[in-house]
């Protein structure tokens, strides 16, 4: 239970970080250790180099402009529990936050971290996927952008190459008054979810949905958004009887299978998790 | 041979200046290297909490940072908590009274966890301190001890304060 040797590397700026990445073979970066350190203590991963992102001050930050959360990818899980921002105007940001580890492990994890190591289970990568986030990532050629649709290629797998960098990941905003919800089911507070389900929703003055979103995490091995259910949602009116008729979709997801849980009890959880997400962000419409 | 940094760091008001190997992990550099034993490791992957140190004031793992991450900055261990020899801190005292450890090898990181939690949060329901200590294992499960402790403590903690 010690890492193994490596060399260690600390940047203070992206390029530094990049050009390090770029040069040198088996480098893993360090964000806020929660994963990695883990994984180094039980010689999981054997790198040659260790790039310390910590020193990197221009990752660390949160700001809003014209409707969209922009989070540095080496912001502190704790710094958008406490942004009056975040809960403000991104409550289902909020509510899922307090899901993520504890609180001695969200003083040190990062937004950019938990997006790369891509736990299907972790709530900021559901985050990303439900409000049709977008990530920043900079590489020895420039900067690019990559939808969160297309961020995950398979598990625990993102799009980017070996020589590029998370920098930042920006939320669009969901309009003044809409619904959200988050649920998870997991054995302990704090643990990994076995499941979990992120809903957003717009709705009229008729009570009529104008635009949701419905995410699963911790079931397949990929964050799941369930569009057929958001697309069936949109035009209707609102109700538990229609979100339980609708969820029952989310039994067809190909789930996961593990020493937690068998795939049919991911599947069920995925049903039900479901249902209670949109009712519970039916139930603030208006309200956010 | 491993790589080592020298760092300079401050561990319960005391400043320290040395050379560690960067693999190390903050919690065996106190413990193996500076010999201050009180924070515990038990599973050495982020899970127990038995190693739980405030840096720079907020409670982290020291099991998940490296030694070398720490240098520059200011950490409080279980052994700092107490105002002096003699004299517990009113937690510590809250532990004694309630209960609040059998063998004592979680303590280290409930105390140093509810120092932060009862910073921020001096008026705590039962439920917030349960979710509190969540990331805190006590295998004896004296959890009911632990709890009635960290809500004494929050009272003592508060007469203190409002004491001319």
């Amino acid at each position: 239970m010690k890492p193994p040797p490596f060399s260690y590397h600390d940047p203070r700026t992206v390029d530094d970080a990049v050009g390090l990445l770029n040069r040198l073979e088996n480098a893993k970066l360090l964000a806020g250790g929660q994963s990695l350190m883990p994984m180094l203590n039980m010689r999981y991963v054997l790198p040659d180099h260790v790039i310390d992102l910590n020193k990197v001050e221009a990752l660390s930050f949160l700001r809003e402009t014209d409707g969209v959360l922009e989070v540095g990818a080496m912001t502190r899980q704790r710094d958008i529990e406490f942004s009056d921002a975040v809960k403000a105007r991104f409550p289902l940001i909020h509510e899922a936050i307090l899901n993520v580890g504890h609180r001695q492990t969200r003083n040190r994890g990062t937004v950019g971290g938990s997006l790369c190591h891509l736990d299907p289970s972790a709530e900021l990568v559901t985050m990303a996927a439900a409000h049709d986030a977008t990530v920043t990532v900079v590489g020895p050629n420039g900067k690019r952008d990559i939808p969160f649709a297309e961020f995950p290629v398979a598990f625990m797998t993102t799009a980017l190459e070996l020589n590029e960098l998370l920098t930042a990941v920006r939320f669009p905003r969901w309009p003044t008054g809409h619904g959200y919800g988050f649920v998870e089911f997991a054995r302990r507070h704090g643990d990994f979810a076995i499941a979990s389900a992120a809903a957003l929703l717009e709705e009229d003055a008729n009570g009529k949905i104008k635009r949701a979103s419905l995410t699963l995490g911790g079931v397949g091995v990929l964050p799941v958004r369930m569009r057929e259910v958001e697309k069936a949602l949109v035009g209707q009116t609102a109700s538990e009887d229609l979100f339980r008729q609708l969820c029952e979709e989310c039994r067809k997801v190909d789930a996961i299978e593990d020493v937690h849980a068998p795939a049919s009890y991911r599947q069920h959880l995925a049903a039900v998790l479901s249902r209670r997400a949109l009712v519970s962000a039916h139930g603030r419409v208006g309200r956010a | 041979m491993s790589e080592k940094r020298t760092i300079a760091v401050t561990i319960n008001g005391k400043r320290y200046q040395e050379e560690v190997e960067v693999r190390f992990t903050l919690a065996d550099f106190m413990r193996q290297q500076l010999g201050l034993t009180g924070t515990h490791l038990g599973c050495e992957h982020g899970v127990c909490g038995a190693c739980t140190i405030l840096l720079d004031g907020r409670s982290a793992r020291s099991c998940l940072m490296l030694a070398v991450q720490a240098d520059g900055h200011e950490i409080l261990t279980v052994e700092g908590i107490a105002p002096s020899a003699e004299k517990m801190h009113p937690l510590q005292e809250a532990f004694r009274d309630n209960h609040g450890l059998q063998c004592g090898f979680c303590t280290p990181g409930m105390l140093t966890t509810l120092i932060e939690f009862l910073r921020d949060n001096p008026d705590p329901t039962e439920q917030e301190v349960r979710i509190a200590i969540s990331g805190n294992l006590c295998r004896c499960t004296g959890y009911q001890g632990i709890v009635a402790a960290a809500l004494d403590a929050a009272q003592r903690l508060k007469a203190a304060k409002e004491a001319p």
